[in-house]
């Protein structure tokens, strides 16, 4: 069965080959797997604890952060050499760049900041008092506002790209982890790690749209974690990794209702699609893999040994 | 900083305008002689606790700037000799808020003055069980784990990992028998058998003689699973380790233990508090300051979410289930409504390593699992909170 189903998946993706690019937090590598084969075909060091993970809009440039080296790494994805790093500020966790392909958005974990950094002149642009442990970070598609979420302060920070200044705060629950905004940038969602739930914010008022929690069956709703999230072509749905429930949600987002839960590895952590979004990948931390779901039959229907502690994941075309 | 907070407000601020609340708290210290020990290569650190409320004070003025809340806290040490209830007087009429370090009956005393009445005051000090069962008080809450929920942890992993033919060894000061009670309790709770049981009654320089006297001293216990330790003031402990005619493992005290915190706990986001604390203290969190820090931000979850600084309030709201605190341990942390002890998961580790966290896989509970640990609603005699 699935045999047959992974043949056809290789043959309805063979005109989209692309790589699913995953950061190894606890072996300081990058481990590339080929999203047609969905197999492992390079690893690559990176600098100390690497974290967030996202390509330039070209994909000529792999951004790492190197959290416990204080720098995001620029990689040549093309031969796996670092070809410089940039200042980041301490412990960059997790960043964003921004539409304009030139400015990171860095969340500092460890000092309350959020750094701007240019790519250009490799020099730090902007940098913002935030909440305790800034994790979440996302900007809006027309690039006017950039969102950090702070872990203790339980917070959104609405950031405008223009002054560099927080215009809002929103109050989440508890733990914030990731932020997105629907592509037509009328949304923003934050997940709460440890209130377990998802709030919706309307992006024009920056007022709470929606809040939606998980059920999971056999789970103690204490160990439903909402992570690491991303929406489907079209913004139709959202999957949602559940950390250490080892399941992700899929969430019909018009509606708001959970739809689905996939069983995947032990501690889903975030994940990122292959380029016509029919699969998804996702890094499970704890048990060393990724799990790919395809996302029409919302199965898992593969694990792929990573290295130790797999953490961020980003796609790229190689066609 | 003012400029913004205006335009953030008038963007989204439900709040009145002005509303600026500031909650002040005090910790107090109160000094207690402590029993000598043979080592001294683990000093208590001065600020043992106090650290811990500092850096959950930082963490609370960092969300307030963003809230229009401000938070203060004051530190008064009483030395030894000095009267601590004359000291809590001076504090509670300035603010209801008291984070506690001192034994378990200046507790109760400061808990029943008139001035305290309606306060709220964290126990970060004392696992005394009866503090959290017939000795409670409606206006104390405990943020520090009880003896019991540790005893507990530590007889959930007997289980698992079939340990089940144990033996102790218990020192003489009160704390080494309070432990030793709540061991046996345990052990009972939990279905395991405590075949021998010894006292530690030496008073030779274990430092250069543990090689001699500890097999001896262990060889007659026979054979047996795990041995525990019950030497909360950790005099004789380590010089146990590696010298029981026995190859067994050691737990309790030393050993694999069960604690409240560790600095091997990185998991969770832990790894960030840590690193936190230490710039700010120069030194590794303890317990007592974890459990300081979870009574600070406490206060600062409530203080967020409702707005408010009336004890009243918050009181209600840290007891409803509403409330829930990211304590780095892997759950929302919750307070028991039945006896104000915060529900938290328990590490059991070694020196160097996180080796389980209570409740362990299997040990469910109707309600929450968290209340396999310690006093449950039906065991405990509680009544100042119904």
């Amino acid at each position: 069965m699935i045999r047959t189903t992974l043949a056809a998946l290789l043959l309805t993706t063979t005109a989209h080959a692309g790589e699913i690019w995953v950061t190894n937090e606890k072996d300081d590598t990058v481990s590339v797997i080929s999203t047609e084969t969905l197999e492992v075909i390079k690893t690559y060091e990176t600098g100390e604890r690497p974290r967030g993970i996202t390509f330039s809009k070209d994909f000529s440039l792999l951004y790492i952060c190197a959290s416990d080296s204080n720098a995001v790494q620029v990689m040549d994805p093309n031969s796996g050499e670092i070809l410089h790093d940039l200042p980041s500020g301490e412990d960059p966790e997790q960043f964003v760049l921004h539409p304009d392909d030139r400015h990171l958005y860095i969340a500092n974990e460890d000092d309350a900041i959020t750094t701007v950094v240019d790519t250009e002149s490799r020099k730090v642009v902007a940098q913002i008092d935030v909440g305790i442990e800034p994790e979440g970070m996302a900007v809006s598609p027309d690039g006017k506002i950039a969102i950090t979420t702070s872990e203790t302060t339980n917070m959104a920070h609405w950031i405008d790209t223009e002054t560099q200044e927080l215009f809002a705060n929103t109050l989440v629950d508890s733990r914030p982890r990731h932020a997105e905004f629907l592509r037509d940038g009328s949304e923003m969602w934050v997940s709460s790690e440890i209130g377990g739930t998802l709030t919706i914010f309307d992006t024009a008022t920056q007022a709470e749209k929606a809040k939606i929690s998980f059920e999971v069956q056999g789970v103690h709703p204490d160990r439903v974690q909402p992570v690491g999230f991303e929406f489907t072509a079209g913004d139709t749905h959202a999957f949602v990794a559940l950390g250490p429930s080892n399941h992700v949600a899929v969430v019909n987002a018009e509606t708001y209702e959970v739809e689905d839960y996939i069983l995947v590895g032990r501690r889903v952590w975030h994940m990122d699609f292959n380029e016509d979004r029919s699969l998804l990948f996702t890094t499970n931390g704890v048990s060393g893999d990724v799990t790919v779901i395809d996302v029409a039959k919302r199965e898992a229907i593969k694990s792929i040994k990573v290295g130790r502690f797999p953490w961020g994941a980003a796609f790229r075309p190689t066609n | 900083m003012r400029q913004l907070l205006a335009v953030f407000c008038a963007l989204w601020c439900a709040v009145p305008a002005g509303a600026d609340v500031t909650l002040s708290a005090h910790y107090l210290h109160v000094e207690v002689p402590l029993p000598p020990t043979l080592s001294n290569l683990d000093p208590i650190p001065e600020d043992n606790g106090l650290a811990g409320a500092l850096t959950g004070l930082k963490d609370n003025q960092t969300t307030g700037r963003f809230l229009g809340q401000e938070y203060e806290l004051s530190q008064t040490y009483v030395p030894e000799g000095d009267d601590p209830i004359a000291a809590a007087k001076a504090l509670l009429a300035t603010s209801p808020y008291l984070i506690i370090s001192a034994p378990a009956e200046v507790q109760t005393a400061i808990a029943d003055l008139p001035e305290a009445q309606g306060a709220l005051i964290f126990n970060t000090s004392s696992g005394d069980i009866t503090l959290r069962d017939a000795d409670c008080r409606a206006n104390l809450f405990h943020t520090l784990p009880s003896d019991a929920m540790r005893t507990d942890a530590l007889a959930q992993v007997f289980v698992q990992k079939r340990w089940t033919d144990l033996v102790m060894i218990t020192g003489t000061h009160p704390q080494d028998v309070a432990y030793a009670q709540a061991v046996r309790q345990s052990l009972v709770k939990f279905g395991l058998d405590l075949a021998g049981e010894k006292e530690w009654a030496f008073d030779a320089d274990m430092r250069r003689n543990a090689s001699q006297e500890v097999p001896l001293f262990t060889q007659d216990f026979g054979d047996y699973d795990a041995m525990i330790l019950a030497d909360e003031v950790h005099d004789f402990g380590r010089y146990v380790l590696y010298n029981t005619w026995e190859a067994r493992p050691v737990t309790g005290s030393e050993g694999l233990s069960a604690v409240a915190w560790s600095p091997v706990i990185e998991q969770w986001g832990a790894a960030q508090l840590q690193s936190r604390f230490e710039k700010a203290h120069n030194r590794q969190m303890t317990s007592q300051d974890y459990a300081a820090w979870a009574a600070m931000r406490t206060l600062g979850e409530a203080v967020t979410r409702t707005n408010a600084v009336d004890p009243e309030t918050l009181r209600a709201y840290i007891l409803s289930d509403a409330f829930e605190l990211a304590g780095f341990k892997g759950r929302p942390l919750t307070y028991r409504a039945w006896n104000g002890q915060l529900r938290q998961p328990i590490a059991i580790v070694h020196p160097r390593a996180l080796v389980a966290q209570a409740p362990l896989d299997g040990f469910l509970h109707q309600v929450n699992e968290l209340d396999s640990l310690g006093l449950d609603q039906p065991e405990s005699t509680c009544e100042a909170f119904q």
